[in-house]
């Protein structure tokens, strides 16, 4: 049996938790896997939270949906997070924004990372890398895609036209990933 | 071609212009709106044609003039807005229009919610406009389908000159996939323009389409034609379904769309749990697949959608024995889990191995 990851990004809209999992699911297709991506487009959009649910699977996929049994939450803030947590599968991962979220996981059969995205966006002078970086925390430690697949989908998500932003967004990447591996 | 990701809806309005389709008109309803979103952005660019109508009953008869004059043309809307539809989708009927039509379905009824449903069945395959008629009604279980489904929708609506309806609940149009664009579809017999089509009569002969029939055994005639021919053909060249799992299958699933994957899941592990279950999707509603309702090893046929057992009378027609279908499906805008098709099929089967 392969792997089958279910990730569930989060957060408010424009913290770019629809753009890192459309990144996810690009980087997995280059990574020759099944993917798939679906946002919840209910009223909720509109001030509450987004949230996408991305599949990255070894195998065909079936439902595109799934409300439990994650294996991969980030969550951005902190109605995504009383939402998602409890929704995540033992010895699953579950990635906090910590400079937005003060609460902590209060489950001992999953992995917590606390990023403090929005500080690590700042030292690198942009507080759009937010979502990079904490893609880059994932994809240190649940090694879903390749982290250069992300820089790859990178331009298929936001075009052609984006390329000088590439190295910007390779230090974000390589940022979370640091600060992820510290954490172990 | 390399396969790119899209999101269901673009993918739709992308397949059509790659199809030769040049002409949509629409009005705006979630969860469509990017199909004439992208058709507006992109269309002009290969000399195409994009009118955002004043409603979706005017949109349908411009689609009625463009196709009446021979152009692949097109048009899409959610359940209430194909409501709207009906009567001009019962012209085209009439008037032998080739045109395709995409309903991306929502929970209703009325105006409903805005969440995936498929709660339009009945509506697209009973037909929700006056007279005898049917549709061919297409219903993709992925984005990949969706594309192809619409490529083929072309070429069905002009071999049998008819409308015909890809039918997808709001997932499939919302939802990214990988997608391979440059699928070709089957190429079919086209009626000749010349011998129907408005602009294009040869010389000395002027083509005339007519909705009103006054003379009643001429409508008779025409209604007999389309039972006799049309449709019969249609049913013996264009119905469709996969079958997933049913080799050695005792039971089965029977379902389509979204509602069939999610069921796939639940296949898979009931399978993992010694049960010798499959399923069977329909791929086209109308013409109603008859061909797998045959298998006599199935004791049990699970009927699952998105609605309140809109398809089960079609499956009881198909296999015969009412009592054999069972139904499971949640509706209003709710998405069922493959854990409740798990748990149902364990409940009504009983220790069924």
């Amino acid at each position: 049996m392969g792997k089958t990851h279910k990730i569930s990004c989060a957060g408010f809209g424009g913290q770019g938790v629809m753009s890192m999992g459309q990144l996810l699911t690009y980087a997995g297709m280059i990574d020759g896997k099944e993917v798939s991506w679906v946002p919840a487009y209910g009223p909720e959009m509109r001030g509450g939270t987004a949230n996408c649910s991305v599949i990255v699977s070894d195998e065909p996929i079936g439902s595109p949906i799934f409300d439990t049994g994650i294996t991969t939450a980030v969550v951005m803030n902190l109605p995504s997070f009383l939402k998602f947590v409890p929704k995540v599968a033992p010895g699953g991962s579950i990635f906090v924004n910590s400079s937005i979220i003060k609460e902590k996981v209060e489950r001992d059969d999953v992995n917590v990372y606390y990023i403090p995205a929005n500080e690590i966006a700042s030292e690198l002078g942009n507080d759009k890398l937010l979502n990079i970086i904490m893609l880059g925390a994932v994809v240190e430690i649940d090694k879903i895609v390749e982290s250069e697949s992300i820089l790859k989908a990178f331009l298929k998500v936001f075009g052609d036209n984006k390329a000088k932003l590439i190295p910007i967004n390779r230090e974000a990447l390589a940022k979370g990933a640091e600060y992820a591996k510290k954490l172990g | 071609m390399a396969k790119v990701i899209m999101k269901g809806n673009e993918a739709i309005a992308k397949a059509a212009i790659l199809a030769g389709c040049r002409y949509f008109m629409g009005y705006p309803i979630t969860p469509q709106n990017e199909v004439p979103e992208y058709f507006s952005r992109e269309l002009p660019l290969v000399g195409g044609t994009f009118v955002q109508a004043e409603s979706e009953v005017a949109a349908i008869n411009m689609v009625y003039g463009a196709g009446a004059a021979g152009a692949r043309a097109m048009t899409s809307s959610s359940s209430p807005g194909i409501a709207l539809k009906q009567e001009g989708i019962g012209y085209c009927v009439k008037g032998e229009i080739p045109c395709v039509v995409v309903s991306m379905m929502r929970g209703g009824p009325g105006l409903g919610t805005i969440q995936p449903s498929q709660s339009d069945y009945l509506q697209a395959t009973r037909g929700g406009s006056n007279g005898d008629y049917h549709i061919p009604v297409l219903a993709p279980g992925s984005v990949q389908e969706a594309v192809d489904f619409v490529k083929e929708s072309f070429e069905i609506a002009e071999c049998y000159r008819t409308p015909v309806m890809v039918l997808c609940d709001g997932l499939i149009g919302q939802m990214m996939e990988p997608v391979e664009l440059d699928h070709e579809p089957t190429k079919r017999e086209k009626v000749d323009l010349s011998t129907w089509a408005l602009g294009h009569s040869p010389k000395g002969k002027t083509n005339t389409i007519i909705n009103l029939d006054i003379d009643a055994p001429n409508c008779e005639r025409e209604n007999f034609r389309f039972f006799e021919e049309k449709y019969p053909a249609i049913e013996k060249n264009e119905v469709r379904w996969e079958e997933f799992m049913m080799e050695d299958a005792e039971y089965a699933f029977v379902s389509y769309g979204t509602t069939a994957r999610i069921i796939k899941n639940a296949v898979k592990a009931l399978r993992a749990e010694g049960m010798k279950i499959g399923l069977v999707r329909p791929q086209t509603l109308w013409p109603f697949p008859q061909k797998p309702f045959e298998n006599k090893k199935i004791k049990k046929w699970i009927v699952g959608e998105m609605n309140m057992g809109q398809m089960v009378p079609d499956v009881q027609l198909a296999c015969g024995k009412k009592e054999d279908v069972l139904f499971y499906g949640r509706t209003g805008g709710m998405i069922p889990t493959p854990e409740e098709y798990i748990d149902f099929a364990k409940k009504e089967l009983g220790g069924a191995k």
